[in-house]
Order: C-alpha cells, then sequence, then structure tokens
C-alpha cells in the first residue's frame, strides 16, 4: 500500500515550546490510522498541522504525492481532505442538513450567476446535493432530524453530524480528533460499528483517540507521541507491549514494575 | 394617478427617496455582515460614488445610465486595492481600519477644492434618480441576495458568519469570499451615494464621515442580518422615525445610539429575526 499522506520531519514551535518535534509518519492508503499519547503530547497540534491550521516551522506533508506544507485549508479541503473537531464546530444556528450541503462546497460547481438566475442547471445541482447530503445523514443515523436546527442536536448525535459533514465533501483522507470524547460505552460501540462502514467508501482514517479499546479495536496501525516526539509505531498489538508506550502513559517506575511482573 | 397619492409624494418625497437609498445603504452592510465582518467604511463607499456620480453629472455632463455604474466601479476598484491589506484584520480592527479610510477620503474631499468644491462640496445636481430607479434597484437587490443566500455561496457565508474556521476547513476559500463581499458592498454604496446625489441635488464632504457610517451599521443591527430584507426594514425604521419623532430630530444620533445599544441587549437578532432556508 503507498503512503496517502507522508509527513517528514514535522516540526512545530510555539516559542520554548517544541509541541511537534521532528515527526515523520505515513498514512497508508484504506487504512484506519491512530495517533495516541498523554495528554500535552502533541496530537492536535500534529493533527491542525496536517488539516492547514498551522503552518509548520519545519518539515513537510504530502498528501497523494503532492507537497501541500503551504496550502491553507480549503486548499487541503479540494484536494481531499477533511477533518472533524475535538470540541465539535457546528454551525449551530444551520439545520442538520445545511450543515451537511456545506461540507459539499468544494464540489458544487454551479456558478453564482446560475443561482442567481435560478437556472435548471443550478437547480438539478441543489436538488442532487440535498439528495446526498440525506442520504449521508441515512448513514449516520440523523435522518429524521435532517430540518432541525443543529445546535439542538444531542452531544453524540452533533459528533455524527459533524462525521457526515466531514464525508460530504468526499475525502480520501478523513481526520477524526478525538470522535468518542465524551460519548457513552454505547455511543462509541455504535461509532465504531460507523467509522468501520468507512472502508468501504474508500475513505482512509487517521484518528486522535484516548478510548484505547476503542483505538485498539479500529485502527490497523498507531504512532505514539509523547511530548512532541514520536516514540512507537506499530500494529495494535506491538504497541500494547511496547516498553516505552507504557512508560510514557504509566510514568517509567510503573512500567518497571509491570516489566518485573511479567517477568516473574 | 389619484390626487391623494400626487399629494403624498409631492409632500414626502425626499423622505421617500431616502428611504429606498437608505435600504441599499443597509443591503451594502448586510453584505458584509453576512459572513461575520464589520466594516464601517460603508458610509467612505458612498461618498466616492455619491462624489464619482456627482463629478461625472456635473463636470462631463455624462448621461444618467452611464453615471450611475460608474459611480459603483470606482469604490469597487478602492474596495479592491484596500482589500488586500484589510482583510487579513479581523472584528474591530477591519471596523478601525475601514474608519481611517473615510477619514482619508474626506480630507482629500476638503483640500481638493477646486476639483470636489472643498468644504463647501458640490450643489446644483440634477435630480435624476427617479422613484421607480431608486425602489426597482432595491427590489432587484433583494431579490438577489435572496437567490444567492439559498445557494452553496450563502450556505458558506453563513458558515463564515457562524464559525469561520470550520467553514475554511469546509473548503470556503476564505481570503475570496471576503473580499468578494467587500467589494460589492462598496459597489452597492455608491450606487446608494450616486442615487442619494441625484436626488438631495446637493453634497458634502462631512456627509460621508463616522456618523454617517455608524448610522448605516445601525440600520443592519436594528433591523437583523438573518434575511436580506431584514437590515432593509431596520433602514426604513430609522430613516422614517425622526420624521415621525420630529421635535425629536435633533436628537437623531442619540436615538440611533440608543436603538443600538437596546437592539443589542434585548434583540440581539434584530426585529426580523428570521433566517433564510439555505437548503432546496
Amino acid at each position: 500500500m503507498s503512503a496517502l499522506l507522508s509527513a517528514r520531519g514535522l516540526t512545530m514551535q510555539f516559542r520554548g515550546l517544541l509541541a511537534v518535534n521532528a515527526v515523520d509518519v505515513d498514512v497508508a492508503a484504506g487504512s484506519v490510522h491512530g495517533i495516541i499519547g498523554p495528554n500535552g503530547a502533541g496530537k492536535t497540534t500534529f493533527f491542525n498541522l496536517i488539516s492547514g491550521l498551522l503552518r509548520p516551522t519545519s518539515g513537510s506533508l504530502t498528501l497523494d504525492g503532492q507537497d501541500v506544507t503551504a496550502l491553507p485549508p480549503y486548499a487541503r479541503t479540494r484536494m481531499g481532505l477533511a477533518r472533524t473537531f475535538q470540541n465539535i464546530r457546528m454551525f449551530s444556528d444551520m439545520s442538520v442538513l445545511e450543515n451537511v450541503m456545506t461540507g459539499m462546497h468544494t464540489r458544487l460547481k454551479a456558478p453564482g450567476w446560475s443561482a442567481l438566475l435560478r437556472l435548471p442547471g443550478f437547480r438539478a445541482e441543489e436538488r442532487e446535493a440535498r439528495a446526498q447530503a440525506m442520504e449521508l445523514l441515512e448513514f449516520v443515523g440523523l435522518a429524521d432530524k435532517a430540518d432541525g436546527r443543529s445546535g439542538s442536536l444531542a452531544y453524540g448525535e452533533q459528533r455524527r453530524l459533524e462525521i457526515a459533514r466531514a464525508l460530504a465533501s468526499r475525502p480520501r483522507l478523513l481526520l477524526l480528533d478525538e470522535p468518542a470524547a465524551g460519548m457513552n460505552p454505547a455511543e462509541t460501540r455504535e461509532l465504531a460499528v460507523l467509522l468501520k462502514q468507512l472502508g468501504q467508501r474508500d475513505v482512509t482514517l487517521l484518528l486522535v483517540e484516548h478510548d484505547m479499546g476503542f483505538v485498539m479495536d479500529l485502527c490497523d496501525r498507531i504512532t505514539v507521541l509523547n511530548f512532541g516526539r514520536k516514540i512507537a509505531e506499530g500494529g495494535p498489538r506491538d504497541i500494547r507491549n511496547d516498553s516505552s508506550v507504557i512508560e510514557a502513559y504509566l510514568g517509567s517506575k510503573v512500567a518497571e514494575r509491570l516489566a518485573k511482573a511479567h517477568g516473574a | 394617478m389619484a390626487e391623494w397619492l400626487d399629494d403624498f409624494l409631492f409632500t414626502y418625497e425626499n423622505l421617500i427617496h431616502a428611504l429606498g437609498i437608505h435600504g441599499l445603504l443597509a443591503l451594502s452592510m448586510y453584505c458584509v455582515m453576512a459572513l461575520g465582518q464589520l466594516s464601517l467604511g460603508q458610509a467612505a463607499f458612498m461618498g466616492l460614488g455619491a462624489y464619482t456620480g456627482a463629478l461625472l453629472t456635473l463636470k462631463l455632463g455624462l448621461p444618467f445610465w452611464l453615471v450611475l455604474p460608474i459611480s459603483a466601479l470606482v469604490p469597487a476598484l478602492v474596495a479592491l486595492v484596500i482589500g488586500g491589506p484589510t482583510l487579513r484584520l479581523n472584528g474591530v480592527y477591519l471596523a478601525i481600519s475601514t474608519i481611517a479610510l473615510g477619514e482619508v477620503l474626506r480630507v482629500l474631499y476638503i483640500n481638493a477644492e477646486s476639483l470636489t468644491g472643498g468644504a463647501l462640496g458640490l450643489s446644483g445636481i440634477p435630480q435624476k434618480a427617479s422613484l421607480w430607479l431608486v425602489y426597482g434597484l432595491l427590489a432587484v437587490c433583494i431579490a438577489g441576495f435572496w437567490a444567492i443566500g439559498r445557494s452553496r455561496i450563502g450556505r458558506a457565508m453563513e458558515a463564515m458568519r457562524e464559525d469561520e474556521m470550520a467553514a475554511g476547513v469546509m473548503g470556503v476559500n476564505l481570503p475570496l469570499y471576503k473580499l468578494g463581499a467587500l467589494i460589492a458592498s462598496a459597489m452597492l454604496a455608491g450606487l446608494a451615494g450616486s442615487l442619494a446625489a441625484h436626488s438631495n441635488s446637493f453634497i458634502g464632504p462631512n456627509e460621508y464621515g463616522f456618523e454617517a457610517a455608524v448610522t448605516i451599521l445601525s440600520f443592519a443591527l436594528l433591523g437583523g442580518i438573518g434575511t436580506p430584507i431584514a437590515p432593509v426594514i431596520g433602514a426604513f425604521v430609522l430613516t422614517a422615525l425622526p420624521e415621525l419623532l420630529r421635535p425629536l430630530a435633533d436628537f437623531r444620533l442619540v436615538f440611533n445610539g440608543l436603538i443600538i445599544v437596546l437592539a443589542v441587549l434585548f434583540l440581539p437578532r434584530g426585529i426580523v429575526p428570521f433566517r433564510l432556508r439555505r437548503a432546496p
């Protein structure tokens, strides 16, 4: 499998703080790739670098072989990148359906004057967009709320709407920033089922998540960050047994004791 | 035409003109505020349109159908030039820099005496802006904003207003939209300015300063920006009120200020709080 996204020596320095320090990551096309690490490890900064909300201090990013290091977020969206946010960013006053249709922005091509004159081409495109948006809402289980105000949705529903909105641009790579945060175990299970179905839509997933069970269950490959550095990478099984990962999460003393216990 | 209507139009002609022109100004404010931007340059663009229109009519004697589009084009060019540097700014900083534009132009009008008549302004502008023209343009503009609002462009604009960062991530070209909105708003304000010049027959350098900018802002604040008709209604109310409360006319600005404060406190969505549905 070839790499859909490649980060090389990606570094982000905020004054004295190296939030992301020379990180190399390859996200294989068609995979589900997880980024984990303790709080403050630089995961969200890493995400913001990939989606273009931050420009790296140094290093480079390529998406499908093209250098995107200097591109603004909207240009990356056009190239097949989409994301959700850790603290949900809904267009709250807009309806659920309108949120998803806003996600289609880069795909709708009818020019402004055809909207102004309500030409048949424009109308057909809007009808088609609406149908596709409804389909996505059905996929995430929100079809019955399509005309409701998105800000009035329950928390878990807003998370699913964010996923539908991100999918609306037909991304090849979808970044999910803590998709299970704040969800109860039942909602988290439902979300895992939903995300597994994304593979069939040819969407590669890169996700940051704290819920280890969720990550281990879902991901093909996991990158572990600590203090901005990549400290480990591999399949779920390797990561679970990696001593430097255990140390990062639990501290060196606990890690030693665990190692002894296993050795004994 | 019925006799009473003739009488009515004769008595209130100035007011009826002003209502339509202020409606256009309110739309020009809407155009930037619908994206969540705050500009106080609408009065400056209006002044540019007014001076451009008046000078073309008075000095060159161009026909009105040619004067009007040029009066919209000149402010649009200025918006294009200042757009680059100022649209990097957000919130109050954009507002402050657009106030500066108004002040620069005011000083320019006063000092370019041979051309602009200096502090005395320009008078004797022929009254060519008919009511039909003013209200026809207003209706076309409202319909245009309505149509654009119910398309991907309208959705992108509302998305920017609600969460600019998320809108950018959805693929909305933020700088392009901001610049486009500023240019369109400058054209509308210029058009309104030229119409005003050709209906009042007099313009002066002090009509397009900070006070006018705040008045135009208050149209949109009072009316709301949920639909394009809302700021126009705000403009109608704020323009008609001083006429209805003639004894208060001297306190018009105090009144405007009071209304802005009350609207922000009690009617954050304006007196027309509905929003446009943006799905077919």
